[in-house]
């Protein structure tokens, strides 16, 4: 069994602190992915509790047990590094078998264990190069190979997929999916690709400055976002996001364009508010999903198109903000066109707009 | 009257080539036609005297020579490998501490900026049986109350040589080494923690391999060095007591200049060179090797 909790965890370089006593519950077999912008702290978190990475503050317990003071090889852990981390002077099967070779098995265990992990990831054929002769999807795949020849209870991923091409990238999400089905190891993966980390997670955690934003399941995270940022980041295109006021029960923009407000959220009288809302819930009339219960229309003038075959995204004016729509079943549109829009508010959010978090209920 | 015409790529090269024979070729084949007279110093006409091997086997079949030979091939490995394995040490010691590594760095080039001329004049002294440090220090200890005939006793002299040479050129490989250090990337280190290494077991598997290089490209700088050692023994022991300190350059050295038999030692320059240029190319061929392995090409 190998739960992993990090309890108020913190990490300190010198005097600064980038991460700020965070708590996470990872349950035995699930898929949990980091995600957050650029220097969040995302590698740091997975580093500590890979235990290559000193801890300040807190506890990391994996599998029920503390292993802070615990050295990495005594973590049962496996880790998949963003650069690979190959062994350059080893062959395929010599980086696969390396750790069952320090752990002193027996020859007859080690090329069983690394045919098995070859056959997996289809790398049979180049068990006897070197790292140096492979291509860079084969070199991760050979790093995927070496963490599941140990077998760990844990499975640590820090951006394996940032160094493939588009193609290559989605070929090998899928790959890891199925290894997680097929293996049902815990996984905790470290990613600042939103895509992924919908794709791939059972329960997505959004940093942002070395704290924790929020914890949910991909459609958690994505229908009910906790703050602003998370509405903007997960999600593509990102939220549009409106500042506006509440007046007479109603959402005033700068321009004095009103909207109801959406049901599921409070509100008070004269408070600052952010209007959220995804352009797949701004379409053009006659170009939109059936109208649902609580609708809204606006008028906006497109500035810019963009074309995606079966939807087009438009680019438009909304209170002087530019707001993204989507366009279904799309006809060709000019630039300057004046359309009326449909809003489908339930599916509409409220942010504070100080603070940022969500108005909801 | 025709000029002479040169084709007008000759005349392009010509200062090099001029300049190429002046101060390579012809002292090349100059010394080599020489090593087949019985060239004397002392007598310049003799240069015409051709004798064809005569000198070569006279080298082949003299013990002097195969003693210096042996001794300058047992002066090369331990001393090559005791700088290795201290450089090594230091090297590692070196990228471990977190202040003053540059001082510390820069402090480590000292050895290399002293002539080794000084250098001998230097542990001639320390080691020297009346008035030496080493002897001096034994005794206020109370060690020893003898003088220990550091420079006299014949394998007493070669330890202390091999002691200058260690001390003056340790720092070759530590530098190098360090540098190597520096050079490996921090990933494959970490791998080998997650894949279950002890400190030991990453040095071994890991960080040795990547500073396999540069440790030949130490040895490779240092072979040629020691294989033409001269300047300390010269100065520390002039090749004795008794010829027992007595390396190929020495012996070449006193066989050309002091018995003036220049034919001779040229002969004996030319058996020798196969020496250091056995160990480079050795060393070099290791070299390519151990990069091959790191996936570095040539
Ligand atoms: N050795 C260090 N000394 C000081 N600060 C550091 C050190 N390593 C990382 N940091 C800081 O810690 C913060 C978190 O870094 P971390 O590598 O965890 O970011 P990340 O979320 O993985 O970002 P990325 O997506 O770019 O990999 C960054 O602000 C970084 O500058
Ligand atoms: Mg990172």
């Amino acid at each position: 069994m190998a739960q992993v909790h990090l309890r108020n965890v913190v990490k300190k370089y010198g005097p600064l602190e980038v991460v700020h006593a965070i708590n996470l519950d990872i349950a035995d077999g699930e898929f949990v992915v980091l995600v957050g912008p650029s220097g969040c702290g995302k590698s740091t978190t997975l580093r500590m509790v890979a235990g290559l990475e000193a801890i300040s503050g807190g506890d990391v317990q994996i599998g029920g047990r503390v292993v802070n003071d615990l050295p990495p090889r005594d973590r049962n852990i496996s880790m998949v590094f963003q650069n690979y981390a190959l062994y350059p002077h080893m062959t395929v099967r010599e980086n696969l078998g390396f750790s069952l070779h320090i752990a002193k098995h027996s020859q007859a265990d080690i090329d069983k264990a690394v045919n098995e992990a070859a056959d997996i990831l289809s790398l049979t054929p180049l068990l006897d190069r070197k790292p140096g002769a492979l291509s860079g999807g084969q070199r991760q795949r050979v790093a995927m190979g070496r963490a599941i020849v140990r077998d760990p209870e844990v499975f640590l991923f820090d951006e394996p997929l940032s160094n493939l091409d588009a193609k290559l990238r989605t070929q090998m999400r899928v790959e890891i999916k199925k290894l997680h089905q097929k293996l049902g190891s815990t996984i905790i993966y470290v990613t600042h690709d939103q895509i992924e980390a919908m794709t791939l997670a059972d329960r997505i955690v959004i940093m942002r400055d070395g704290h924790i934003e929020q914890v949910g399941t991909p459609l958690e995270v994505f229908e009910n976002p906790i703050n602003t940022f998370v509405a903007t980041f997960i999600g593509s295109p990102p939220m549009n996001l409106l500042d506006g006021v509440v007046k007479d029960g109603q959402i005033e923009f700068a321009d004095g364009t009103r909207l109801p407000v959406p049901p599921g959220y409070f509100t008070d009288e004269g408070q600052a508010i952010t209007f959220g809302v995804r352009a797949d819930n701004i379409m053009p009339v006659g170009h939109a999903l059936p109208r649902g219960e609580h609708m809204a229309e606006v008028e906006m003038t497109v500035d810019l198109t963009e074309p995606l075959g079966t939807e087009t995204l438009l680019f438009a004016v909304l209170a002087g903000t530019e707001v993204q729509a989507k366009m279904l079943n799309p006809r060709p549109v000019h630039r300057g066109e004046r359309m009326t829009f449909q809003i489908m508010l339930d599916k509409c959010h409220l942010f504070d707009a100080e603070t940022g978090d969500t108005q909801k209920k | 009257m025709k000029r002479l015409k040169l084709p007008q790529w000759l005349v392009l090269l010509l200062p090099a080539i001029i300049i190429l024979s002046a101060v390579v070729l012809i002292p090349l084949v100059l010394s080599l036609y020489s090593s087949f007279t019985s060239y004397r110093l002392t007598r310049p006409d003799s240069i015409f005297n051709w004798v064809g091997l005569f000198n070569y086997e006279k080298a082949i079949t003299d013990a002097k020579f195969w003693a210096a030979f042996g001794r300058t091939v047992l002066l090369l490995t331990v001393a090559l490998n005791l700088e290795m394995l201290l450089g090594l040490g230091i090297a590692i010691m070196v990228s471990k501490v977190t202040r003053g590594q540059r001082l510390l760095r820069t402090m480590m080039m000292f050895p290399m900026m002293f002539s080794p001329i000084l250098v001998g004049f230097q542990f001639k002294f320390i080691f020297n049986d009346n008035v030496g440090l080493v002897n001096n220090a034994l005794q206020s200890l109370g060690i020893t109350d003898t003088a220990i005939p550091w420079l006299v006793d014949g394998n007493l002299a070669m330890f202390s040589i091999i002691f200058a040479e260690v001390w003056t050129s340790t720092s070759v490989f530590g530098i190098l080494i360090l540098a190597g250090l520096y050079a490996i990337p921090r990933d494959p280190l970490e791998a080998a923690k997650v894949d279950g290494c002890t400190a030991l077991q990453s040095f071994r598997y890991v960080t040795l391999p990547f500073l396999m290089p540069f440790i030949y490209i130490a040895m490779a700088i240092r072979s040629l060095d020691v294989a033409r050692a001269y300047d300390i023994v010269q100065i520390m022991t002039n090749g004795g007591p008794a010829r027992r300190t007595e390396l190929l350059w020495t012996l070449i050295g006193r066989t050309g200049y002091v018995d003036a038999r220049m034919g001779y030692a040229n002969a004996m320059g030319y058996i020798s060179i196969f020496l250091a240029i056995f160990f480079t190319v050795y060393f070099f061929k290791k070299l390519t090797k151990s990069r091959q392995e790191l996936g570095m090409g040539m």
